[in-house]
């Protein structure tokens, strides 16, 4: 079903959407991403860079998986415009991460309409590992 | 040295704020590069179609497979790039060995990625600041990373900012 401008409203949330993260998740990023980081591999190295618990998930990993959510949610006809989000958590072993996002804003600009949302994901805990932004143009 | 003294800001970084470096090139997309891509970051689900199934792609309003946006064309380069903040220091005034990481981005995005596209890239040292943190003495530090396609279409703007402690 095609997610429709005229259908959205600001406060309406998008679907929430999970991955339990592991090595089975983060080896498989490294591998397309070339982005092989000892401590996002070795468990002495992930606590030399500063976690007591080991090797720890990429960034970029949760970054795809706010944009994965997006498209999961507005389908192929939906183009991503912009997505931000800082990381201000570590993603550790048997994670399990749920993308979450609020509508915003909408506003029709150079020709496209367009909805701001704002975005996280959090982890089973609660706890708020990635606050960030996205802008998504709708039909 | 005062801690109040204290910096990894380097003269090198000063030198080059601001300045478009040498751009790369990436070798052509291909659609096994996206469909592999989409495979690792939804895994373990089954990627959407627009990603790897040309017939169904074809009747999309892009006419064809795209690329998801975070896509990254420049992934196993043969030759390394050159490090994205010349002159940043590789050890603290301590002697130990700093540890870089992924603070956070904002990504732009113009037209999509396709197999075949073939994606230039240049980027610049924007600014840093430094703060006492979590893990001592912090640098952070944004780069700017611009994106263009064989007919020099904007593909992606991104504001990146890296963390050195």
């Amino acid at each position: 079903m095609t997610v429709r401008y005229d259908d959205i409203h600001v406060g309406d949330r998008m679907p929430e959407w999970s991955r339990r993260t592991s090595f089975a998740e983060w080896n498989r990023y490294a591998a397309v991403n070339d982005e092989f980081v000892p401590f996002h591999m070795d468990d002495e190295a992930g606590r030399r860079a500063g976690n007591e618990a080991g090797a720890f998930g990429m960034g970029n990993l949760r970054y795809a998986y706010i944009v994965n959510a997006l498209h999961d949610w507005i389908g192929d006809a939906g183009p991503v415009r912009e997505v931000g989000c800082q990381y201000r958590a570590i993603n550790q072993k048997e994670d399990t991460l749920t993308v979450v996002g609020e509508v915003t804003e909408k506003a029709v600009e150079d020709g496209e309409q367009r909805v701001r949302l704002s975005v996280n994901v959090v982890n089973q805990d609660g706890l708020a590992t990635c606050p960030g932004h996205a802008v998504i143009v709708l039909p | 040295m005062t801690d109040s003294d204290l910096t990894y800001v380097t003269p090198e970084m000063h030198a080059a704020q601001g300045r478009w470096n040498d751009a790369r090139t990436a070798p052509p997309i291909t659609g096994t590069d996206i469909k592999r891509w989409a495979m690792a970051t939804f895994y373990p689900e089954k990627p959407p179609r627009i990603f790897w199934d040309v017939e169904y792609a074809a009747t999309t309003q892009w006419g064809g497979i795209v690329a998801p946006p975070d896509f990254n064309p420049f992934a196993w380069p043969l030759e390394r790039p050159k490090p994205a903040a010349p002159g940043l220091m590789g050890a603290r005034p301590d002697g130990k060995a700093m540890t870089g990481m992924n603070g956070g981005q904002t990504d732009t995005y113009g037209v999509r990625m396709r197999p075949g596209d073939v994606v230039s890239e240049r980027r610049r040292l924007v600014d840093w600041w430094e703060r006492e943190g979590r893990l001592g003495h912090t640098l952070y530090v944004r780069n700017e990373i611009e994106w263009r396609n064989q007919d020099a279409e904007l593909v992606r703007t991104r504001l990146s900012i890296g963390i050195r402690y």
